[in-house]
């Protein structure tokens, strides 16, 4: 049975070399849990892009890692936090184009698209946590050969 | 697969000339900056070599974000200016599965399934083929 292992986490988010290893450490911790391909790829780049708004707008963090339960499946939960200046209009925000910087401003719509579940919490001047969870919609590993 | 860490360090992507083509292959994990610098590297070779087209094969790479998807893009335009057609080659399907979920759908960007595809579409004369797919008598 595989367990948690390599699956829990807390990551650093302070440079563009952190968002690497966020999305490496996605890629693992979703294939270990048993997502496809599809799913896993979805993931990674949902968490691209909040860690990369932790980062440019949030002004550095953190993303923690957990896995999660429900019945037979299994999960990753991701939390990305910081204390940045926080979202002060949620609902506008994630509307797509919408960006107060220079991005595309599909990171945050884009990743509530890819993720099973989006919450976001932020408090003006306190910080933002987004969190999300996906679910590896198959069997977390093929059954061991007798 | 000895993928155990991303490739650390300011990576470089080299961009290689193939007659009047540049040929450009990404491969795993790309850090912001060097695919920034891969775009100022390109624009500064199409103006050098003259080059008339640009392949950029992806093939190798896993995850494209709003981040790399809109680098791609500026790839392309600026390559447009500099009078060169541009074709991303052998996006995977899981990626552009993503990418339209996204709401990225990079309507300027020119692609084919393959290198070899995207090697022929630059061969042929004419105007830049139609983004989103070449239609018979669209030219
Ligand atoms: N962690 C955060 N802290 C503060 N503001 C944020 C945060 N994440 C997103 N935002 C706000 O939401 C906007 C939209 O985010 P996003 O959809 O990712 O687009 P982009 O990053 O391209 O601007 C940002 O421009 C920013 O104003
Ligand atoms: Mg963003």
């Amino acid at each position: 049975m595989r367990t948690a292992e390599g699956v829990e986490a807390c990551l650093p988010i302070r440079s563009d070399m952190d968002l690497m290893w966020v999305r490496q450490h996605v890629r693992q911790a979703a294939a270990r849990l048993g997502f496809g391909l599809v799913d896993r790829t979805k993931l990674v780049t949902a968490a691209s892009e909040l860690a990369r708004n932790t980062l440019v707008h949030g002004g550095g963090g953190q993303m923690e890692s957990a896995r999660v339960t429900r019945g037979h499946l299994q999960g990753l939960r991701l939390a990305f936090s910081d204390r940045g200046p926080g979202i002060p209009d949620v609902d506008r925000t994630l509307s797509d184009g919408y960006t107060t910087g220079d991005g595309l401003g599909l990171g945050l719509g884009g990743a509530r698209r890819l993720v099973h579940e989006f919450a976001i919490d932020s408090r003006p001047g306190a910080g933002t946590t987004v969190t999300v969870v996906s679910w590896a919609l198959r069997p977390p590993h093929p059954r061991e050969e007798m | 697969m000895t993928d155990e860490f991303p490739h650390l360090g300011k990576g470089h992507v080299p961009v290689l000339r193939l007659g009047d083509v540049l040929l450009v292959t990404l491969q795993g994990d790309l850090h912001d900056s060097t695919a920034e610098q891969l775009q100022q590297d390109i624009g500064e070779t199409i103006a050098r070599t003259r080059a008339t087209g640009v392949v950029i094969d992806i093939s190798g790479v896993e995850v494209v974000d709003s981040f790399l998807g809109r680098v791609l893009a500026e790839i392309a335009a600026q390559a447009r200016l500099l009078a060169a057609r541009t074709v991303v080659a052998g996006m995977r399907p899981a990626v552009a599965i993503t990418l339209v979920e996204l709401g990225l759908t990079l309507p300027g960007l020119r692609t084919a399934l393959s290198t070899e595809e995207a090697m022929q579409l630059l061969a042929r004369p004419g105007p830049d083929p139609r983004p989103g797919g070449t239609r018979p008598g669209s030219a």
